[in-house]
């Protein structure tokens, strides 16, 4: 069909092509007619003069007869010319009139000589000059619309046609089922018959709304009860009834609209605040947050001493709970986990170092003796006595804690090895010798720390215990609240900076005797004093340093926070020279000596491995692994004495030594270039695959699927159960329709659906091979 | 709110009989369970040798027809009955659970063309030698009552197939021309001719119900639209077409049985060249029948054989063929995927009895293992093996002794040719001669 339009419209083209030439032609008379016509009679005056010319040459010519014709023929000619002009001068109308006149002779003019039939007929083109404007384009139009019918096709030729556009249109229709039929390929198991109501429990929606009043008397009364609005399906109430029930006053109903709309608010309200102060990084808000929080609490303590003291005794109670646990845990001791690598950390980590403090200021808060005020005077006293004895400051309590690092006796372990660290990232001989220096004075220092905390302790213990005999018996209630105040103050003394004042209204002025009070503040400045001792030092190093080398001041800068790997390195850095790669320029350049040095190189490359004496030796391994080896199997001191130096007897050795065959020939032994693997075991080839299944692209993939068992020896049920599903299950019983189009719109619904879950699928795909990879080279190993 | 409430199978956890052993939770550990490639292959080797040992296809022959059956039909709702025409104008309905024949009509005068079952299962109709279209009640008639159909068309030529639309009351016969007609008229609504020739059988699309096809003598294939005056396309092969079948699960696709001992499978869109070609018949392929699953089809042939292929296979993974078995001229694969019924002996395809759920796991374990071990030469050769009439063996022993010097004269000509001259012509290209628009 299609051609057949393309012929039409070549046609088209040609008669359009023909007639713009004539519109151009007749154009071109109209315009140049006035032109032609002068043109015309110059030629009749040049003839008239071409005349006496001929006459002149007929003298020349022997040829006179013919000549004469000619010339006769050409006034002829001449004359209808003239005759032409003057006819069309005269207009068009004439000349159409004229031509109903016919008489015997090819040419009738007007003038009873002759007429020419050519320009009878009125061309549109001559009219176009007068016409106006709008005519013009109109006459155009006309003309380029016009056509002649062409002639039918043959009958064969248009049942072709529309054979050839059925079939399109048919092949157009199937082609829907293209996405179906990919998919059923596809798929890993197919249920037949099509269409099946899925087994199993349904849905109880679907089990009430799919049944519905078949026969007639149903129908009946179910049309009753619908139209009484009576429950079908649940018959207790009747819709009514329920409205009836759920009905309440209208002002409770208000009421409880707005508790609802309050509470709902304020929820919302509390919510949202919750949610903003949370999201507040700054730790300093936090700090002040908890400040602010511990006050007002420590406000209500004292109110409740006042109003309720039995309260604030369990609230006490409560504290002395979590200091017992504490110390019975090992929360807070920088010994799990997490502080092990801050531990590590804290080297280069200014805040892992925190970090790890305030875990242990933490531990030391809640491990710290709850003392009353009455003990407080007592301990006074007694450290007052034994102050003069123990001139040791008692940093064995806290000794973890590790604020104050510039003075050695006031830190812990930790923090010595934080010192020493930052001493080797100086790398300073003589800060080492210093180091190792006070390393051993540091041990004894422990020893003797560790001893005397002992000695604290049964002190304090038994201090305690008279305390209590002397509080039993002396003060009972009344004490008993401020005793209570006074712990709880001093618990909070550590975070507070003056907590005495507050609480010296209430009770006796409390002086800390053995339990030693420091603040952030504190720890800070000797940080600050610490940073600044090193500072000196480490100037001190770097000017030493500048004597030999020049380091600028940015690297002395840095230098004292990290390691420098020069300093770090003790041995220097060989050079190693690379041949650099070459350009394209050069190789432009110079073609023949790349490749010469292209050659060189790989000569290079190759200089070390000599391939020939490697292939011999890979040979002759092979050999050695393939001959029969003598197997020893004696046992010292079966059937004879064994001991130190004694060896079994020639005669045993004999008897227990195991000769394989004689020695088999090699097939490769007359190869000098070949190695040939004895392994090929001859009786199990015919069970082996000889060549690569269709299927498969290479051995490694149809080895895989070889490994991988199915059964479920060695699989989970489920995977099984999946593994071997049968790819087509079919019912028995059951007839199988063809497929129907409902199947079409069911796969075209499922198309959008699965375009969705289609990336789920496949990462899940991808990942079950890989699960199973993973396994068979488990097992692999395994046998191995 | 979502709720999510359990739902197992209780396939899975529940025991067959209280003598059934309980689930254990088992240990994976792959150490405890070594050797798996080589007990699973030992497993498949055993499976393989069972299935052969067990495969004893042929289940029945139903006797009564005294002349050769010429044509079948299955009933289209009911599984159990099927319905046969023979050579001398007989057709007789038979039950086949009791494998017995229920009914027996006089039909026709000389040989019953075709049968077809209406969609309904209600009536069937019948065309015969002698020009009549008739329409019979499934039903018997009752005591007393005759045996006539309830519908005769006399045509003016004979008809040699038929077929019934699948949704609606139209049925195509082929002949001279091929015909659609109106269940409600004696005259055709539509018949297509195109050039002088007879056909030998025509179906209709099952799936995209518009369509039809049928074979022509001038060994061409030609393609119709019920809607449309004119037929669709034509493909002529090398050899005729005896008859074709649709795939009743892809709409485009249908094989067509041929007389040079082939089946062709043709994607209806592109004609110019089939799909697949289905060798091993060593005679010409009488007739044709997809599986319902759309994934097999059976070919009856004039070598006494019945095989099964895939449907995008080029040979096929069963034969079947009986002592008493003349040339199969009809087929048919029954509508629930698991008989073949065969110009009146039937086989069984599946021997799939009502399994337990343990039975069916067995199986389809084996099977599993059979596909995984298929390459291996032991299984191979075990699972391959069928026993064929001597004169099937030797004549496909000799028809590949055939191709075999085909080939090598035209590799040998290629070779000595210039190159290019002679071009490699692939197995599909071959049988195609050309395509007429």
């Amino acid at each position: 069909m299609a051609k057949v339009m393309k012929k039409k419209v070549g046609k088209m083209k040609v008669k359009k092509g023909k007639k713009v030439k004539k519109r151009q032609e007749t154009n071109g008379d109209s315009s140049g007619e006035m032109q032609e016509e002068t043109e015309d009679f110059t030629a009749v005056s040049g003839a008239v003069r071409y005349d006496d010319d001929d006459g002149e040459e007929e003298d020349l010519n022997p040829e006179i007869s013919a000549d004469e014709e000619e010339a006769n023929e050409e006034d002829e000619r001449k004359r209808n010319k003239l005759v032409q002009a003057i006819s069309s001068m005269g207009g068009g109308h004439r000349s159409t009139r004229l031509e109903e006149r016919s008489e015997a002779v090819i040419q009738v003019s007007e003038f009873g000589v002759n007429a020419v039939g050519e320009g009878s007929k009125i061309e549109l083109s001559d009219l176009i000059p007068t016409a106006t404007k709008k005519a013009q384009k109109q006459i155009e139009t006309l003309q380029r619309g016009r056509k002649t019918l062409d002639t039918p096709l043959s009958r064969q030729e248009t049942e072709r046609i529309h054979r050839d556009i059925a079939f399109q249109k048919v092949s157009d229709e199937v082609s829907k089922w293209k996405s179906v039929i990919k998919q059923n390929q596809r798929a890993e198991q197919l249920l037949f018959p099509l269409n099946q109501e899925p087994s199993g429990p349904k849905p109880m929606e679907h089990v009430v709304t799919a049944w519905k009043a078949r026969t007639p008397l149903e129908q009946e009364i179910f049309a009753l009860l619908n139209a009484n609005k009576q429950p079908i399906h649940n018959p207790v109430l009747t819709p009514a009834e329920e409205e009836s029930i759920k009905a309440m006053s209208l002002e409770e109903a208000k009421i409880r609209r707005a508790e609802l709309q309050k509470s709902r608010a304020l929820q919302s309200y509390y919510e949202a605040k919750a949610r903003r102060e949370r999201k507040i990084k700054s730790k300093k808000y936090h700090k002040v947050h908890n400040k602010a929080k511990r006050k007002e609490m420590l406000k209500q303590f004292d109110e409740m001493v006042k109003t309720n003291p039995e309260a604030a005794l369990e609230e006490l109670k409560k504290l002395e709970m979590a200091r017992m646990q504490e110390r019975m845990s090992l929360k807070h001791q920088n010994s799990g986990k997490w502080a092990k690598s801050k531990a590590i950390m804290a080297k280069y980590d200014e805040d892992a170092r925190k970090a790890m403090q305030q875990q242990l200021e933490l531990n030391k808060d809640l491990t710290q003796k709850v003392v009353t005020a009455l003990n407080n005077d007592e301990e006074e006293d007694n450290e007052e006595e034994e102050g003069t004895e123990e001139v040791l400051p008692d940093f064995v309590n806290d000794a973890e804690k590790a604020e104050n690092v510039a003075n050695p006796w006031m830190r812990g372990k930790l923090t010595e090895e934080e010192q020493e660290e930052e001493k080797i990232s100086m790398m300073v001989d003589e800060a080492v010798v210093i180091e190792e220096s006070s390393e051993e004075e540091e041990e004894v220092n422990e020893e003797e720390a560790l001893l005397r905390e002992f000695e604290n302790r049964r002190q304090r213990r038994k201090e305690e215990e008279n305390q209590m005999a002397d509080q039993d018996e002396e003060e009972e209630e009344d004490v008993v609240a401020e005793d209570e105040l006074s712990e709880f103050t001093s618990i909070i003394r550590g975070l507070k900076e003056k907590p005495e004042e507050l609480i010296v209204d209430n009770s006796m002025p409390l002086v800390e005797g053995l339990t030693r009070i420091q603040t952030f503040e504190d720890a800070e400045n000797l940080d600050l004093e610490m940073s600044e001792n090193i500072k000196d030092d480490v100037t001190e190093i770097v000017q030493l340093e500048e004597t030999t080398k020049e380091p600028s001041p940015k690297k002395a800068k840095k230098r004292k926070r990290n390691i420098e790997l020069k300093e770090v390195l003790t041995k220097e850095a060989k050079v190693v020279n690379v041949p650099l790669k070459f350009t394209t320029e050069e190789a432009e350049e110079e073609d023949l000596e790349d490749e010469i040095h292209q050659r060189g190189l790989i000569k290079e490359a190759f200089a070390g491995d000599d391939v020939v004496s490697d292939f011999l030796k890979e040979k002759r391994k092979q050999e050695a692994a393939g001959k029969p080896k003598v197997i020893d199997l004696t046992l010292p001191g079966w059937g004879e004495w064994g001991g130190l130096g004694l060896k079994p007897s020639k005669n045993k050795r004999r008897k227990f030594r195991i000769k394989t065959g004689p020695v088999v020939q090699r097939k490769d032994s007359k190869l000098p270039e070949v190695i040939m693997s004895e392994q090929r075991d001859k009786s199990i080839t015919p069970h082996q695959v000889s060549s690569l299944p269709f299927p498969f692209d290479n051995h490694t993939q149809f080895e895989s699927t070889i490994r991988c068992p199915l059964g479920r020896t060695w699989n989970s049920e489920k995977t099984v159960k999946k593994v071997t599903q049968a790819k087509v299950v079919t019912q028995l019983g059951a007839i199988i329709e063809p497929m129907g189009r409902e199947e079409l719109k069911k796969s075209q619904q499922n198309a959008s659906h699965q375009k969705s879950q289609s990336q789920t699928a496949t990462n899940q795909k991808k990942a079950q091979p890989e699960r199973r990879k993973k396994q068979a080279q488990k097992r692999k190993k395994h046998r191995e | 709110m979502k709720v999510k409430v359990l739902s197992r199978n209780p396939d899975d956890y529940v025991r067959e009989t209280k003598y059934d052993i309980q689930r254990v939770p088992r240990n994976y550990d792959p150490s405890l369970h070594p050797f798996e490639v080589n007990r699973e292959y030992t497993r498949a080797l055993n499976a393989t040798k069972l299935e052969r040992v067990f495969a004893k296809p042929f289940l029945a022959s139903l006797d009564g027809h005294r002349d050769g059956v010429n044509c079948m039909a299955k009933h289209s709702t009911r599984l159990s009955s099927l319905l046969s025409g023979s050579c001398d104008g007989e057709l007789k309905i038979w039950n086949l659970t009791k494998r017995e024949c229920v009914r027996t009509i006089q039909a026709h005068e000389g040989f019953v063309r075709g049968i077809v079952v209406r969609f309904c299962g209600t009536s069937f109709f019948t065309v015969g030698d002698d020009k009549t279209i008739k329409q019979w009640k499934i039903q018997s008639p009752e005591y007393g009552e005759e045996e006539e159909p309830l519908n005769t068309i006399l045509g003016k030529t004979v008809f040699t197939g038929l077929d019934h639309h699948r949704q609606e009351g139209v049925f195509a016969t082929c002949g001279q021309q091929v015909d659609i007609w109106d269940e409600q008229r004696s005259s055709p609504i539509r018949s297509f001719t195109w050039g002088v020739d007879s056909f030998s059988s025509v179906r209709f699309n099952p799936v995209e119900t518009e369509l039809l096809a049928s074979c022509a003598s001038d060994r061409s294939i030609v393609l119709y639209d019920m809607r449309e005056a004119t037929p669709l396309k034509k493909v002529v092969m090398t050899m005729r077409s005896n008859t074709l079948c649709w795939n009743p699960m892809e709409a485009y696709y249908f094989t067509c049985a041929n007389e040079d001992y082939n089946l062709y499978t043709y994607d209806m869109r592109n004609l110019e060249q089939p799909v697949t070609v289905h060798m091993d018949h060593v005679s010409a392929v009488l007739d044709v029948d997809f599986s319902p699953t759309g994934k097999e089809f059976v070919s009856a042939s004039f070598d006494k054989t019945i095989r099964i292929f895939p449907k995008d296979g080029g040979h096929s993974r069963e034969v079947y063929h009986t002592k008493r078995m003349q040339h199969v001229i009809c087929i048919k694969w029954s509508a629930d995927n698991k008989y073949i019924l065969s110009g009146m002996e039937i086989f069984l395809l599946f021997s799939d009895p009502q399994l337990t759920h343990r039975e069916r796991e067995a199986i389809n374990y084996s099977q599993k293992l059979k596909e995984k071990f298929q390459h291996h030469p032991q299984i191979k050769r075990i699972a391959h093996h069928r026993h064929l009439p001597k004169t099937v063996y030797h004549q496909s022993k000799e028809l590949r002794v055939m191709r075999e010097a085909r080939r090598r004269k035209e590799r040998n000509v290629r070779k000595h040719s210039k190159p290019g001259s002679v071009p490699v012509v692939t197995e599909r290209e071959k049988h195609v001669v050309t395509v007429v628009k």
